[in-house]
C-alpha cells in the first residue's frame, strides 16, 4: 500500500513505530499530487518546500520521543484558513494577491502538533456554493466521475481526500458544504455545533452559521482532527467554554437499544431512487444492529432554505462589506474617488454568484424590506430549532439524506441558482438549529457515484454521532473504496 | 414583480457594486424569482415568536480591559495597496 493511502491513524502508527517518517509521507503525498492534481485540480496552492522543511522538523521531533498523533501528518486546507506567510485567497479574485498576517487557531492548533501543510485547497468563492463551480481558479472535478461536480462549497478538501492526495483535510460548513461534498466524493465529513471549533482566522461568509470541521477518510481520522481543532478560543466571542470531550473514546461500534429519528418530511416520495436505496439500506443496517427507529416530524424543514437564503446572505452582505480596496486585495487602476474605488474594485474582484448573494443579503437588510425579509427569516429560525429541540426529546441521533441527488455534472444548475440553492434542503436545517451533523459514506448509486447519509445530533452531541457513524462504518466498510484516478 | 430594475439599481448602490447592464438585467430576473421563492415564509405565523440571532445561548462574552500587543503597522500594511507615511492610502476622502 501506498503511504498516501494510509488513514490518519494507520500512518500515526507506522511514524510511531518508525517504519516510515514524515519526509517520505509528505514526498509521497507530493508525487501522489503531481501525477492526479492536474486531472482533479484540488488545490489552489501547493507549498512542497515549507511541507517537507515542516516533515524534517517533525521527523526531528518523532526522533526526539515528542510525537502526538498529529505529528508528521500531511495535511491541507481550503483556502478560506488564514494561513500566515503563505497566500490565501478564498477562491476569490478579491484575495489573489492576500498574504496573511496570522494563523487561524485551527491551523495553529494542528502545527503546533506537528501537521504538516502540504497546500490551499479550492472551494467556491467566499464559501458561497455547493458545486465548487464558483471559484474564480476554476472548478474542482470530482475524482469518481471528472465530468461531475464533487460538491461545494469544501470541495477541494473532499476530492483531496478522495483522490487520496493528502492524509486529512478541515472545511468550513454554513449551509452544507462539508457534508454535501463528503456525501459526494465519498468521504467522512462533520460539521460541528456552532462555537465548538474557533472561527478565527477563517474568512467570514456568514458569522451565525460558519463552522470549521474535518473532511477525512474515516470516522476515526474524523473524532481525531475534531479533537485537535475543538475547544475555546479566546480569539473568537462566539466560541463555547465547554471542556473537550475525548471524542476517540466515543469510537465504539455499539448502538443497541439507540433510539433514531427519521424525519417524515424528508423521506418524501421522489426522492431520486438511488439515494432512497442507500436509505432504505441504511436503516437496514442500523435494525440489524439493535437500533430502534422512531418517527419523528420536523414541519418547518420545508422553510429552512427560505429562511438561509436571507439570513446568509444578509450576514455576508455585512461580513464582505470589508473588501473595499483600502487595507487588502485587490483595488482598481481606474479610480474616480472613493464611493468610484469602491464600487469599482469590488465589481472587478467578485464572482457573480457573490454579487448575487451580496445584492439579496442587502435588499434583505435595507430600509423597508429589513421586517419582511432579515427578521421574518430569523423567526422561522426559532420555529426551526424548536422542531429539532422537540425531535430531540425522544430520540438519540436523526439520520436523513444529505443530498437529493448523487454529484451532477458540471454545469447543470450553474445558471439556476435556484435549483442549485434547493438541493442544500437537508444540510441547511442543521447550521439553522447551530447543532452537529456528519456525512458518512452508505453506498454507491447505480453508476458508482457515492451517497452518504447524514446523522444529526443534539448540541454538542458530537460523540452520539461518532459513535452510530463508527458501528455504521465498521458494519458496513464503503469508506474502504476507493475512486479510481 | 417582486423587484423591479430601479430597485436593483439602488440595492447596487448600497452595496457598492459597479454592476454592468448585463449583470443588472441578470441579477433583476434571478432576484426576482428567488423573492418569489422566499415568499414562502409567510405561510407561517410568527407574531408570537421571538426571532433568532444566535444559535447557541450565549451572553457578554467580555474580556477583562487590559491593553495587549497589537499587529503592529508593518503586519497592517503589508498587503496595502497603496501605502504612505505608515497610512493606508485612498483616494480623498472629504471631497
Amino acid at each position: 500500500m501506498e503511504l498516501y493511502e494510509l488513514t490518519l491513524h494507520e500512518l500515526h502508527g507506522k511514524l510511531k513505530k518508525r517504519e516510515v517518517s514524515s519526509v517520505e509521507a509528505t514526498k509521497a503525498c507530493l508525487d501522489r499530487i503531481g501525477a492526479v492534481e492536474g486531472k482533479v485540480r484540488a488545490f489552489i496552492t501547493v507549498t512542497p518546500d515549507e511541507a517537507l522543511k515542516s516533515a524534517a522538523e517533525a521527523d526531528r521531533r518523532i526522533a526526539a520521543g515528542d510525537i502526538d498523533i498529529l505529528t508528521g501528518i500531511p495535511i491541507a486546507l481550503k483556502d478560506i484558513f488564514l494561513t500566515k506567510g503563505i497566500l490565501t485567497t478564498c477562491a476569490s479574485k478579491i484575495l489573489a494577491n492576500f498574504i496573511p498576517p496570522y494563523d487561524a487557531t485551527s491551523w495553529k492548533r494542528l502545527k503546533e502538533r506537528g501537521a504538516v501543510l502540504v497546500g490551499k485547497l479550492n472551494q467556491d468563492e467566499f464559501a458561497m456554493g455547493s458545486s465548487c463551480e464558483s471559484s474564480h481558479f476554476g472548478p474542482t472535478r470530482n475524482p469518481w466521475d471528472l465530468e461531475r461536480i464533487p460538491g461545494g462549497s469544501s470541495g477541494g478538501s473532499a476530492t483531496a481526500i478522495a483522490a487520496r492526495l493528502v492524509t486529512a483535510t478541515l472545511g468550513t460548513d454554513t449551509g452544507g458544504s462539508i457534508r454535501q461534498p463528503a456525501s459526494h466524493c465519498g468521504c467522512v465529513g462533520l460539521k460541528p455545533t456552532y462555537g465548538r471549533v474557533s472561527r478565527y482566522g477563517v474568512i467570514a461568509y456568514a458569522s451565525s452559521l460558519d463552522q470549521v470541521g474535518p473532511v477525512t477518510r474515516d470516522v476515526t481520522d474524523c473524532a481525531v482532527m475534531l479533537g485537535a481543532v475543538a475547544g475555546y478560543d479566546p480569539c473568537d466571542s462566539t466560541s463555547v467554554n465547554l471542556p473537550v470531550p475525548d471524542y476517540a473514546g466515543a469510537l465504539v461500534s455499539d448502538v443497541k437499544g439507540m433510539k433514531i429519528g427519521l424525519p417524515k418530511e424528508c423521506f418524501i416520495s421522489g426522492l431520486d431512487p438511488d439515494v432512497q436505496q442507500a436509505m432504505d439500506e441504511a436503516i437496514a443496517v442500523y435494525k440489524e444492529l439493535g437500533a430502534q427507529f422512531v418517527e419523528i416530524s420536523l414541519p418547518t424543514l420545508d422553510y429552512a432554505v427560505a429562511a438561509y437564503y436571507l439570513i446568509a446572505t444578509a450576514e455576508a452582505s455585512s461580513n464582505l462589506a470589508r473588501y473595499d480596496g483600502v487595507r487588502f486585495g485587490h483595488r482598481t487602476e481606474k479610480t474616480q474617488g472613493l464611493i468610484d474605488m469602491f464600487k469599482k474594485s469590488r465589481a472587478e474582484g467578485f464572482g457573480v454568484e457573490v454579487k448575487r448573494r451580496i445584492m439579496l443579503g442587502t435588499y434583505a437588510l435595507s430600509s423597508g424590506y429589513y421586517d419582511a425579509y432579515y427578521l421574518k427569516a430569523q423567526k422561522v429560525r426559532t420555529l426551526i430549532m424548536h422542531d429539532f429541540i422537540r425531535a430531540f426529546e425522544n430520540v438519540d441521533f436523526i439520520i436523513t439524506p444529505v443530498a437529493p441527488t448523487p454529484a451532477f455534472k458540471i454545469g447543470e444548475k450553474i445558471n439556476d441558482p435556484l435549483q442549485m440553492y434547493l438541493s442544500d434542503i437537508f444540510t441547511i436545517p442543521i447550521n439553522l438549529a447551530g447543532t452537529c451533523g456528519m456525512s458518512v459514506p452508505a453506498r454507491f448509486s447505480s453508476e458508482g457515484l457515492p451517497i452518504g447519509l447524514q446523522l444529526i445530533g443534539k448540541p454538542f452531541g458530537e460523540e452520539t454521532i461518532i459513535r452510530a457513524a463508527y458501528t455504521f462504518e465498521q458494519a458496513t466498510e464503503w469508506h474502504k473504496r476507493k475512486a479510481q484516478i | 414583480m417582486k423587484i423591479t430594475r430601479k430597485e436593483v439599481e439602488h440595492v447596487a448602490g448600497l452595496a457598492r457594486l459597479d454592476l454592468s447592464e448585463e449583470e443588472m438585467d441578470l441579477f433583476t430576473g434571478q432576484m426576482d424569482a428567488i423573492l418569489a421563492y422566499v415568499d414562502k415564509l409567510n405561510e407561517l405565523d410568527t407574531s408570537a415568536v421571538i426571532p433568532t440571532a444566535h444559535a447557541v445561548p450565549m451572553e457578554n462574552a467580555f474580556r477583562d480591559d487590559e491593553e495587549r500587543p497589537s499587529i503592529g503597522v508593518e503586519d497592517a500594511l503589508a498587503n496595502a495597496p497603496e501605502r504612505a507615511e505608515g497610512f493606508f492610502r485612498v483616494p480623498k476622502v472629504i471631497e
